[in-house]
């Protein structure tokens, strides 16, 4: 049975990509990674609890996250170095199941939410299926990984709050002419709530929660399912539509 | 070689080494990463007569050298923790376990009590009157030495298995508290539980935890916890699993000399799942660097003198 890893990891990246927006690459043992999704748990210097962050892309020796500095742990991640080292648990939570994932999935992203959505583009399009994207932003300047997922071969639609780049509105204007059968999403909560309200198919939703342990222990991080209670970091962060409770 | 074994009320463990209730689930998450037969034994998450969701979230903060929890006693209730939890936990863990059980009423924690006292795999139940996080129970009954003695007697009168208590620190005088505990009855005191938090989130300018306040823990209250073990056990003859900010084995060894004759370890294990297993690992050397054979012998060793 695959389980969870800890391990030391080696920062050979660290740089901002947009407005307060940083991509870390880590290298060492990815063997604990099973779905795209997934996320990882970091001990900082300083602070008591690990701060979980959602896994953007991995390969056999490194992983690539992508945060948003917003507050004091993610500003002091913000400031290492490459060389430095991270004391990481790997694997944690459920991850996508893009199993259940028709011929055409959209996938939608806003904010620091869209980071997990580049590897399971990466896996979908692997699997042969034809995934639309819409990344949704507040403004120009937060903008990022749209040329990475076209690259990758989707279709990829940006959203802007305010208009200075792409669609001007949300992720949930900018799907109204998308034609698609299935949909994964990852973001802030209200753009769920819209998209719950437009969205034609089934579905995944990617959720967040302040976490004690992200491995299922101290359940600081529950919620009522339709299923039942279930620990965001160990049964989830992604729950299928049908089971949420609003 | 050096002898970590202990025991509590007749119950030999293997080392003094106890995963904190709460903070271990029913084991298995654990047992997933490693073999934890390795513990002295583990306290089970607190156990209530009926099943709780708990406390809405966000549940959970960070500290300076610790961290506050507001789960609310969430658990599948006494029925499920006997007809689910108990099995599965049988084929990861061949030891007897702590049961921790909390209520909101006297008879409540009596009954619970009833029900884990005629299983097989309980060792000692470790009836909590201080939890933090849920009105009109939990910590209410830890806080006058009275009410204390009155949980004490009746969980007593309907069990055959050790009684311990677990005390809150959020009182005057836990040394009246725990000395009404042992003339109710009890076979030990657990101490201590969370201390009383509270963050508040200068961007939203609003508590950080849902229910505002919360249970503080972690490395930061260690101190908080060595004072009130060394405290209690010259008061009281019974034996204390001590608890409060341990992370390491020679936090094990201090809070021994305290006056523990047992140590449970809680907030380490949720920042690293591994942190028990680490400190049973190291607690021979450390054994060995200050001269203590055996474990047993430094049982209030501070006191002397």
């Amino acid at each position: 049975m695959v389980t969870i890893t800890q391990g030391i990891y080696k920062i050979k990246e660290n740089a901002a990509i947009a407005k307060d927006i940083m991509k870390m690459v880590l290298c060492g043992d990815t063997s604990a990674i099973t779905a795209p999704g997934q996320f990882i748990n970091i001990k900082l210097d300083g602070f008591f609890l690990r701060r979980p962050i959602s896994i953007c892309d991995y390969d056999s020796e490194s992983i690539t996250i992508i945060y948003k500095i917003v507050g004091e742990g993610t500003e002091a991640m913000a400031k290492l170095e490459s060389g430095d080292e991270l004391d990481v648990l790997v694997g944690l939570g459920n991850g996508y199941n893009t199993e259940k994932s028709g011929e055409k999935p959209l996938l939608l992203g806003g904010g620091v939410g869209v980071p997990p959505l580049y590897n399971l583009c990466k896996v979908l399009i692997g699997q042969g299926k034809k995934p639309t994207v819409i990344l949704g932003f507040n403004t120009e300047k937060e903008v990022f990984y749209k040329d990475e997922f076209a690259s990758l071969g989707a279709d990829v639609i940006v959203a802007t709050a305010d208009g200075t780049c792409g669609v001007k509105g949300f992720v949930t204007d900018a799907m109204k002419d998308v034609e698609y059968d299935y949909f994964f999403t990852c973001g802030p909560e209200p753009m769920f709530r819209a998209i719950e309200k437009v969205a034609a198919t089934s579905g995944q939703y990617s959720f967040e929660e302040r976490m004690g342990c992200g491995f299922g222990a101290c359940m600081g991080c529950s919620c009522k399912t339709k299923y039942g209670n279930k620990r965001i970091c160990k049964d989830g962060p992604v729950l299928e539509r049908e089971e949420i409770i609003w | 070689m050096v002898n970590t074994k202990v025991s509590l009320s007749g119950w030999e463990l293997d080392n003094p080494v106890i995963p904190a209730s709460g903070t271990f689930g029913f084991g298995y998450e654990f047992a997933e990463l490693y073999d934890i037969n390795c513990l002295g034994t583990f306290s089970f998450k607190g156990t209530t007569r009926q099943a709780r969701f708990g406390n809405p979230t966000p549940r959970i903060a960070e500290c300076p050298s610790g961290m506050i929890n507001s789960v609310g006693l969430q658990n599948p209730g006494v029925e499920a923790v006997i007809s689910e939890e108990l099995p599965r936990l049988a084929k990861c863990f061949d030891k007897k376990v702590i049961a921790n059980v909390s209520g909101f009423s006297i008879e409540e924690y009596a009954e619970t009590c009833r029900m884990l006292d005629s299983q097989e795999q309980v060792g000692i139940l470790e009836v909590n009157v201080s939890c933090p996080n849920v009105h009109n129970g939990g910590m209410s009954f830890g806080t006058s030495p009275e009410s204390a003695a009155q949980v004490t007697k009746a969980v007593k009168a309907v069990t055959t298995k050790p009684v311990y208590i677990k005390l809150s620190p959020n009182v005057t005088d836990i040394v009246s508290i725990a000395k009404a505990c042992e003339e109710a009855g009890a076979d030990g005191i657990s101490m201590i539980n969370t201390l009383l938090g509270m963050r508040i989130d200068l961007k939203t300018k609003k508590p950080v935890i849902a229910n505002k306040m919360g249970g503080f823990s972690g490395s930061a209250i260690f101190p908080v916890a060595v004072r009130m073990v060394y405290q209690v056990y010259e008061a009281v003859n019974i034996p204390i699993i001590g608890m409060g900010g341990v992370s390491s084995a020679k936090d094990v060894i201090e809070m021994m000399l305290a006056g523990a004759s047992a140590v449970q370890v809680g907030a380490a294990n949720l920042v690293d799942p591994f942190a028990c297993r680490q400190i049973i690992e190291d607690l021979p050397v450390v054994m060995e660097k200050y001269k203590i054979e055996n474990l047993k012998d430094i049982i209030g060793g501070a006191h002397i003198g």
